[in-house]
């Protein structure tokens, strides 16, 4: 199907980097059982945009440098996608439980939770901004 | 799509620039967080064929025979090959030409590649490597640096500098007898650094593709395409004008994928064989083999303080087990040594340092290359100083800073230096003053600090062109180009390329095309490593920018029949400043250009300044500008189990000024992730086998922090423009890891009121400092010495102010030894205005 979004990071169920949503739900690929998965409705990254454009947590992974390499982040944003369509309205903590089986070595994960709450903010319907630390530094 | 609309300017960014200092989204951002990029392994070609290569099982042997013959006759293997297909060695450093391709006569670790096969599919390639048989006469493993030196053991190499020794060397700068002798309070201390590594979340991977015109095409995940093309060359006896290598993104670098590899020149002979594109995509399992991490570094330390806590003399030694081969080693052995004197004013210095060749997998430059393991000893060893001295440690070091404009006694050049702030911004920020000392048992703070460059002085291989280059080409629809060699690995370089274009010629960053990291359409950069790119690029960028600008205002100056300094490009348009109605946009303004001067297209070079040093040795740590960061960690330990939580790290980094701030931050939060994985938890150990057998390859085991273990961060950007860099921008990528380790060591002294001086600080050795603790003997975990070595004769070298010219004192050329030129009047001990 050329989809370049999924990725193979470990072999071994540790880093999340394969991660697609199976019927919504976060699965690791590298361990799914391809019959397992018969009718069953598969969503990659590559499915999270739509005729709209970028998903909310796409746009905020944008804004805030919630993106380095990037490897990882197909991942993060399907689990994450997961974590707000059941929590529109997550805790840090929620998002840190949701977000622990991804492993990212760049950001050091402070952008991602943020990008996740900014999103989620605006799915939630509020005109939100990042905060001025947030892309500047504190003062 | 639409692109992301851009965040207002803040007020904090600077004067009247448009781009530069605005958090604007990185123009690759689109394409990671909808999986579009393409890294290595998502490429493609038809009748392309899948590598795997057979890895040594044994540590250190001889190879008494390979037999291929049972692969090469299974169905669907294309080729097969061995060490003697690829008999010519190759090595990052001119001076460490040590590895095959595929391993020639003996392997040296578990992993070192024999063979290699390509197939139609992974699955035949691995089948058929299964069937490669290897006849090993087995040698004894070296496993220590004891190993190591010990003249009973086999030799890895038979070159060095000794039975086992990559490298070994000894400089002194000044007499650090004498300022010891001056002391109030001379302490001793042996630390312990262990190795650990990258841990990319991309696998390394390559695709060849040998033409029928007899070219070669290489995609490859590295940070350092022209060091490639150039072992490509070398390796396959081919000319580099017939090579071009291709970085692709890198997903993750931190220096894991700076050396040329074995795996890029495989598949590139396997193409030439088989006429068939061949790729290669290694398992997590061989990209902890290729390695190239944190040293292990042994470290011994003596240093003099006046009662003030200044410094009146330091003696450093580091043992670094270097692993099987040379890599970045000899770079690596000195930068344990070369920036324990651009912090505080180190008056007298001696560094005596090895590194010995042992059967693991090779080490190589980490996020910080060399430099993390000293600044943990000199970090600690500071706390330890100013507690006995009764000290405030933030203090202690405030009073004693290297001021800026001003040389060391190693003659490291020293520029702008922000260090002063960041520290006052941490103590402020955490309420040290209210805490250090004073939290209840099992919780504490501490301070660390750290330097880095941007970027090294030198070369890795000796010549005197531009270490960054940059070509930029303006066409008359308005479009620009940017072509440059640097590699973008997630930190932003190829960002950073059309911030400062953009802002030179007043155009969206986001309609500038960058083309980066190609041999053969783009001017050379020498990679992404040292943290070099934004100052070298970025300087390459500007000076093409300022060029192409040149020319637009020319020719409109020509047009208009006014003064060029009356014409402004910005928002996209060309204008004349004192009639605003006489305007155009900015595609127009370059069809008058180029209609005046043919195609528009402009160069960029950047040269690193002459440094000072003129000793053997000089070459590693100099740089045209140091960062620095200061960083305070608050952390929580459980007496009962030896848990250690790092809870908020405040940290500020000295950058000079910030291209991006939000891109600079991530580095920032990234750096303190990395530190704080190494100092609780991150290692490379071997077990079995005299221990050289990799004790966890793999991510289910090798520990590293998720979510759960990862603090809270607040970072402050210090910004003091450094006159060196583009716009004032210094780096970030690298020194804000620095302090992470040695802040939390300290801190758990502050909680506990024990000392472990090795990292990781895993809860084993907390709980064996405790226990020494109740029993009333030093409350301590850590090396207990360091091994007998036969140090070199040290290189005398004597400091600026004994009248040094750079040189060492038994060079002819030397003058001035003898203090002719004496102190400079208002310098500082360990350190003379420049």
């Amino acid at each position: 199907m050329g989809l370049t979004g999924t990725k193979h990071g470990c072999e071994l169920g540790e880093c999340g980097t394969c991660t697609v949503l199976v019927d919504g739900r976060p699965v690791l690929s590298c361990l799914a059982v391809p019959a397992a998965l018969e009718g069953r409705e598969i969503t990659t990254v590559e499915g999270l945009e739509s005729a709209l454009g970028l998903h909310p947590l796409q746009t905020a992974f944008v804004e805030l440098g919630a993106a380095q390499c990037g490897y990882c982040t197909p991942g993060f944003l399907l689990a994450s996608s997961a974590l707000l369509e059941e929590t529109p309205d997550p805790t840090r903590e929620e998002i840190v439980d949701a977000l622990g089986g991804n492993l990212c070595r760049c950001t050091g994960y402070l952008k991602i939770y943020e990008a996740v709450e900014l999103a989620a903010a605006r799915m939630r319907g509020e005109d939100v901004q990042p905060a001025e630390e947030t892309l500047y530094g504190e003062a | 799509m639409a692109k992301p609309e851009p965040p207002a300017a803040s007020t904090r960014s600077g004067g009247n620039l448009r781009v530069v200092g605005r958090a604007l989204p990185k123009i690759d951002a689109v394409s990671k967080v909808t999986g579009r990029t393409r890294f290595a392994d998502d490429l493609f070609l038809p009748r392309m064929l899948h590598s795997r290569m057979l890895r040594s099982t044994s540590p250190h042997a001889e190879i008494r025979a390979v037999d291929t013959s049972r692969a090469e006759s299974m169905p669907g293997v294309a080729a097969v090959l061995t060490g003697k297909d690829l008999p010519i060695p190759y090595g990052i450093l001119p001076v460490s030409q040590d590895e095959h391709a595929l391993c020639f006569d003996k392997v040296r670790f578990i992993g070192d590649p024999v063979a290699a096969v390509a197939a139609v599919d992974e699955e035949t390639a691995e089948e058929a490597c299964r069937a490669i048989d290897v006849e090993y006469a087995e040698l004894d493993p070296v496993a220590s640096i004891g190993d190591a030196l010990d003249a009973e053991d086999p030799e890895i190499h038979l070159y060095g500098d000794g039975h086992n020794v990559h490298k070994a060397v000894a400089l002194e700068f000044g007499d650090v007898e004498a300022g010891l002798a001056k002391a109030d309070l001379v302490l001793e201390d042996t630390f312990f650094y262990e190795g650990n590594t990258h841990l990319p979340m991309e696998q390394h991977a390559a695709l060849a593709e040998w033409r029928p015109d007899g070219k070669l095409t290489l995609w490859t995940s590295t940070q350092t395409p022209h060091y490639v093309h150039r072992a490509l060359a070398r390796v396959l006896e081919v000319p580099a004008s017939r090579i071009r290598v291709i970085a692709t993104p890198n997903g993750g670098g931190f220096g894991g994928k700076s050396d040329p590899f074995n795996h890029e020149i495989v598949v590139a002979e396997l193409s030439r064989r088989t006429g068939r594109p061949v790729k290669i995509c290694l398992t997590r399992e061989e990209v902890f083999y290729c390695h190239r991490g944190r040293h292990p570094v042994l470290m011994w330390m003596k240093t003099g303080f006046r009662k003030d806590g200044s410094i009146t003399g330091m003696h450093f030694r580091s043992y670094l087990d270097g692993g099987a081969y040379g890599s970045y080693g000899v770079a690596s052995t000195y930068y344990t040594g070369a920036l324990q004197t651009v912090t505080y004013p180190v008056p007298a210095y001696r560094f005596e340092g090895l590194r010995a060749f042992t059967n693991k997998p090779p080490c190589g430059p980490k996020r910080g290359h060399g430099t993390p393991q000293p600044r943990f000893a000199l970090e600690v060893h500071v706390d330890k100083a100013a507690e006995r001295l009764g000290l405030d440690p933030a203090q202690m070091r405030l009073d004693h800073l290297v001021p800026p404009d001003s040389v060391t006694a190693n003659y490291m050049k020293v520029g702008s230096m922000g260090l002063g702030a960041c520290i006052e911004k941490v103590v402020a920020a955490s309420g040290w003053h209210d805490k250090h000392g004073k939290l209840p048992e099992g919780r504490g703070v501490g301070l660390a600090c750290g330097s880095y460059i941007s970027g090294a002085g030198l070369p890795i291989y000796w010549n005197a062109m531009p270490h960054s280059g940059v070509q930029l080409k303006l066409d008359r629809g308005g479009g620009v180009t940017v072509f440059c060699g640097s590699t973008d690995i997630g930190q932003g370089s190829d960002s950073i390329l059309a911030y400062v274009v953009a802002e030179i010629l007043g155009v969206d960053p986001f309609e500038i095309d960058v083309v980066t990291a190609d041999t053969s359409l783009t001017p050379v950069d020498l990679g992404s490593y040292s943290s070099r790119v934004t100052l070298m690029s970025g300087n390459a960028a500007l000076q093409a920018a300022e060029r192409a600008r040149e020319l637009l205002v020319q020719a409109l100056a020509e047009a208009w029949q006014i003064p060029g300094s009356r014409i402004a490009l910005a928002e996209g348009r060309a204008m004349d400043v004192e009639d605003p109605d006489r305007s155009m946009s900015f595609a127009e303004a370059v069809v008058v250009a180029e209609a005046k001067f043919g195609t528009i297209g402009t160069v960029g070079s950047y040269t690193p300044p002459a440094s000072p040093g003129r000793y053997k040795g000089a070459g590693v740590g100099p740089s045209p500008a140091y960062s620095y960061a200061a960083a305070v960690a608050e952390v929580t330990v459980d007496p009962a189990t030896g848990e250690t939580r790092v809870d908020e790290v405040w940290i500020a980094h000295d950058i000079g000024r910030a291209i991006n701030p939000v891109v600079a931050i991530g580095q920032v939060e990234g750096s303190v992730y990395m530190g704080l994985g190494e100092a609780l938890m991150e290692e490379m150990t071997y077990r079995g086998n005299r221990n050289v057998v990799h004790r966890h390859p793999s991510l289910l085991e090798y520990k590293s922090p998720t979510t759960h273990e990862m603090c809270r961060i607040h970072t402050f950007l210090v910004e003091d423009p450094d006159p060196n860099g583009p716009f004032g921008a210094k780096e970030v990528g690298q020194g804000p890891l620095l302090p992470i380790p040695p802040a939390i060591v300290n801190a758990i002294h502050d909680a506990v009121g024990v000392r472990v001086d090795e990292v990781p600080v895993t809860p084993q050795k907390v709980l064996t400092a405790l226990k020494r603790k109740a029993k009333g003997e030093e409350p301590r975990e850590g090396p207990a010495g360091v091994p007998q070595f036969a140090w070199p004769e040290a290189v005398r070298v004597p400091p600026p102010w004994a009248g040094g010219d750079g040189r060492a004192s038994d060079d002819p050329r030397h003058v001035g030894a003898g203090g002719v030129r004496g102190s400079v009047p208002g310098s500082v001990p360990g350190s003379v205005p420049a």
